[in-house]
């Protein structure tokens, strides 16, 4: 892999796979056994009938080892289309957080704050904590976390990035 | 491939058990042997094979060897080859074999027997989990879980392991669903639904090659298992394209066949053991021409060196191959076959003429290089030679003029059966490439044999190798199979023991091989016919003898104990930097650590 182009770069590569038993494995064994990163995956149906899944990977490395990750991918028999939304055009990605604050007193008054700042909701409440369900790019739940954190962050629960081209255009 | 299925008729659907159900989709799908090893989660599918005729079951010593014999059979015949063996151990010690056809791209379909689907998960006996184990050792794998999908599973499986790159796939078949009726279907006539691989080239890329081609004053022909997998007529088109453009041409380990050894065009193997001429017209050429290789490390050498002023055309049916090693400038993703179909016709319609008088000067050049005569040896005195063995070998059996067949094991017999065996034609060689198994080459023999019964068929071995499924001496015995075992021994471990001349100061830990049977009488005790050749005197008269006898043999060859696989690129070298002969071993010396970690 020495040749032209040592650069990394990031990229998000969407994934359709027949909803079957195993493909997430098939999936997550490919990245292992050939020495890919991974830096998010997140995956769940997203047909009416269950069938097909969608599976949104992060991952990072040489333009090389990016298309040797597609094509890898493409040629697993359950998988029905692979994207790289980074290289396709413009595309949103996006990341939901559940966010535990722990604190009493003025904490809790600059949690609410900055929250509001975030457009975090408070989705659950007792008098020494709160949840926090924000949404966003990654960058910006780190931020949020980061802000919290002095403030008496106890624990995060985060999905991975989710992302989808913009415009009509569809993946299938 | 699930929608257009439909029961064959309510009659069968109602009365077949699923062990029924899968031999008749193995007969549907054109299986007529199957190599294997029964156990107690199979017994419901060895008793439908007790009970009928049309698949006839070989009973190997190991499962190693049976998925090694199915692919000795796929590889010689063009077809699929089928696999039967128990759950847990039966399927594990399968995974050699699944990986080494995995390597190789030899369609293979594995069925494993499961406990049933009410133990999985409990540490039930001889419980594994089998499609964990085997999903990075197969090209696809199944797990039946109801008996419905059954039949399609079956016929989607041989429609995998087929179409595309060639691959084993396993079917992993819980008791209960081989005991429980099932419905069964016909293979069906629809397109996969996800599936679905690219056999025919894009046109405007053909143009761009054969103008890349055509402008070429020092072309090559780089040809491998990709040819031989696409079947005989591409190996018929391989010899017309370079016919007609006058290309030197070069064959990897797994291509050897695709181009007539005997051929003035061909250079020989090319990569770590290939000739002189082959891997330095690779190294000089300033258009590349790939079809269906891989760019191996052993073919490549120091990648950064490699063939360093060559525009490359890369034209392989498995897209994932193309730019992994080596970035190319015209990838063409298509059937080996289709790809030279089109290039042919686009050479032919393309208007502009060849650089004739450049091409003449590559000749002579690469004349120049053949004159080296790389492969040259001498054979003196007493003791026998291994190339010279080789050499008498593949004359002999020219002179007879039979149908041979050649497999082999792994080390330096092997790649001297590359270099001195010269094949003529497609799928009369196999041998361990990729994953580079011991104890391929017997099991292999056996399955070729029983596809050819009337075929000369030898396993070149060496005396290490062979130990490592001489089991299966035992099923050529049961079989009346004449496999001809022509041991190269020398022993040690001589690919081993070379590098730890070459590379590890003569430190020869561990490679001698110690206690040897005596394979005159190892031969006897197993219902076959032993000989040796202990002077270069015996030689041509035990490989007469070897050939004639109509019954398994092993022919123990003795020969010389320290003799090396020349020419050589040494690990983290370039393919001008490569050694022609133990005169030049001191240019071992200099192989820097960065190339000593590789293998």
């Amino acid at each position: 892999m020495s040749e032209n182009g040592n650069a990394q770069r990031a990229a998000t590569i969407a994934v359709l796979v027949e909803n079957e038993a195993g493909v997430l494995a098939r999936v997550i064994g490919l990245f292992s056994g050939r020495g890919y990163n991974i830096d998010s995956l997140t995956v769940a149906p997203v047909d009416e009938t269950g069938r097909i899944s969608r599976i949104t990977i992060v991952t990072s490395g040489t333009e090389m080892v990016i298309e040797q990750i597609k094509a890898q991918l493409d040629r697993l028999v359950p998988v029905h289309k692979v994207s790289d939304l980074t290289m396709e055009g413009p595309h949103l990605t996006r990341e939901l957080a559940l966010i535990k604050v722990v604190g009493k007193g003025e904490h809790r008054v600059e949690a609410l704050r900055l929250a509001d700042a975030f457009r975090a909701r408070v989705v659950d409440a007792t008098t020494e904590s709160f949840v926090f369900e924000m949404t966003g790019a990654a960058e910006k739940i780190d931020a949020f976390c980061a802000l919290m954190r002095p403030i008496g962050l106890a624990e995060v629960s985060r999905t991975g990035a989710v992302a989808i081209a913009r415009g009509p255009r569809g993946l299938n | 491939m699930s929608a257009a299925t439909k029961p064959a008729s309510t009659a069968d659907a109602q009365t077949m058990s699923g062990a029924e159900v899968v031999l008749r989709a193995l007969k549907d799908n054109g299986v007529e042997v199957i190599f294997g090893y029964p156990g107690g989660a199979v017994l419901p599918i060895y008793d439908a094979l007790f009970q009928q005729n049309a698949i006839r079951h070989i009973l190997v010593r190991h499962e190693q060897a049976a998925v090694h014999a199915a692919e000795g059979y796929a590889r010689s015949t063009g077809k699929v080859g089928c696999v039967l063996v128990t759950s847990g151990p039966g399927a594990t010690n399968a995974v050699t074999g699944l990986v080494d056809a995995l390597m190789d791209s030899i369609p293979v379909v594995c069925l494993t027997g499961q406990v049933p689907t009410h133990l999985i998960g409990n540490d039930a006996f001889q419980e594994a989990d089998t499609t964990g184990i085997t999903r990075p050792a197969t090209k696809h794998n199944y797990l039946v879980k109801k008996s419905s999908d059954l039949a399609r599973v079956v016929h989607e499986a041989f429609y995998v392991a087929r179409s595309g790159r060639p691959g084993p796939v396993v079917i992993d078949l819980p008791k209960d669903i081989l005991i429980n009726k099932a419905p069964y279907t016909e293979p069906p006539q629809t397109e996969h639904r996800s599936y679905r691989p690219q056999t025919k080239p894009d046109a405007e890329q053909i143009r761009k090659a054969v103008r890349l081609l055509k402008a070429a004053r020092k072309p090559i022909v780089y040809a491998g298992g990709g040819v031989i997998n696409s079947g005989p007529e591409a190996s018929r088109l391989l010899g017309e394209f370079v016919r007609m453009t006058g290309f030197p041409c070069t064959n990897t380990l797994m291509g050897l066949g695709a181009f007539p050894a005997q051929d003035p065009l061909f250079l020989g193997m090319l990569g770590m053991h290939g000739t002189y001429e082959a891997n330095l017209a690779m190294h000089g050429c300033d258009v590349m021409l790939n079809i269906g290789a891989r760019f191996d490390d052993r073919v490549t050498g120091r990648l950064n060196a490699f063939s360093p002023n060559s525009r490359k055309i890369h034209a392989d049916i498995d897209p994932s191959s193309i730019n992994k090693n080596v970035p190319v400038e015209v990838p063409i993703v298509g059937d080996a076959g289709e790809v030279l179909a089109a290039l042919i016709a686009e050479w032919k319609a393309d208007g502009t003429a060849q650089d004739k008088p450049a091409l003449a000067a590559w000749w002579r050049q690469i004349d120049e290089w053949r004159s080296k005569d790389c492969l040259r040896y001498r054979q003196e005195g007493r003791i026998i030679k291994p190339q010279h063995a080789v050499k008498r070998l593949y004359e002999i059996t020219r002179e007879l003029g039979r149908e041979t067949f050649i497999t082999t094991e792994v080390g330096q017999h092997q790649m001297w059966a590359a270099q001195y065996f010269g094949f003529d034609k497609p799928n009369r060689w196999m041998t361990s490439g990729g994953l580079g198994t011991m104890g391929y080459g017997l099991p292999a023999a056996m399955g070729v044999q029983i596809a050819h019964p009337d075929a000369l068929v030898i396993d070149i071995a060496g005396e290490a190798s062979i130990l490592m499924n001489i089991q299966e001496m035992g099923t050529l015995a049961q079989y009346r199979l004449p496999v001809k075992v022509f041991i190269l021994n020398n022993e040690y471990m001589g690919m081993v023991r070379q590098w730890q001349e070459l590379l590890h100061g003569g430190r020869y830990s561990e490679s001698y091989s110690a206690a040897l049977p005596d394979f005159v009488k190892l031969a006897e005790s197993f219902h076959a016919v032993g000989m040796r050749a202990e002077t270069a005197d015996d030689l041509d008269r035990v490989i007469r003898e070897m050939i004639a006898v109509d019954k398994p043999v092993i022919a123990d060859i003795c020969v010389a104990k320290d003799e090396n696989c020349f020419p050589m690129i040494p690990s983290g070298a370039a393919h001008n930097e490569m050694i022609l002969g133990p005169e030049q071993e001191g240019g071992v010396a200099g192989v820097t650590d960065e190339g000593k970690v590789l293998v």
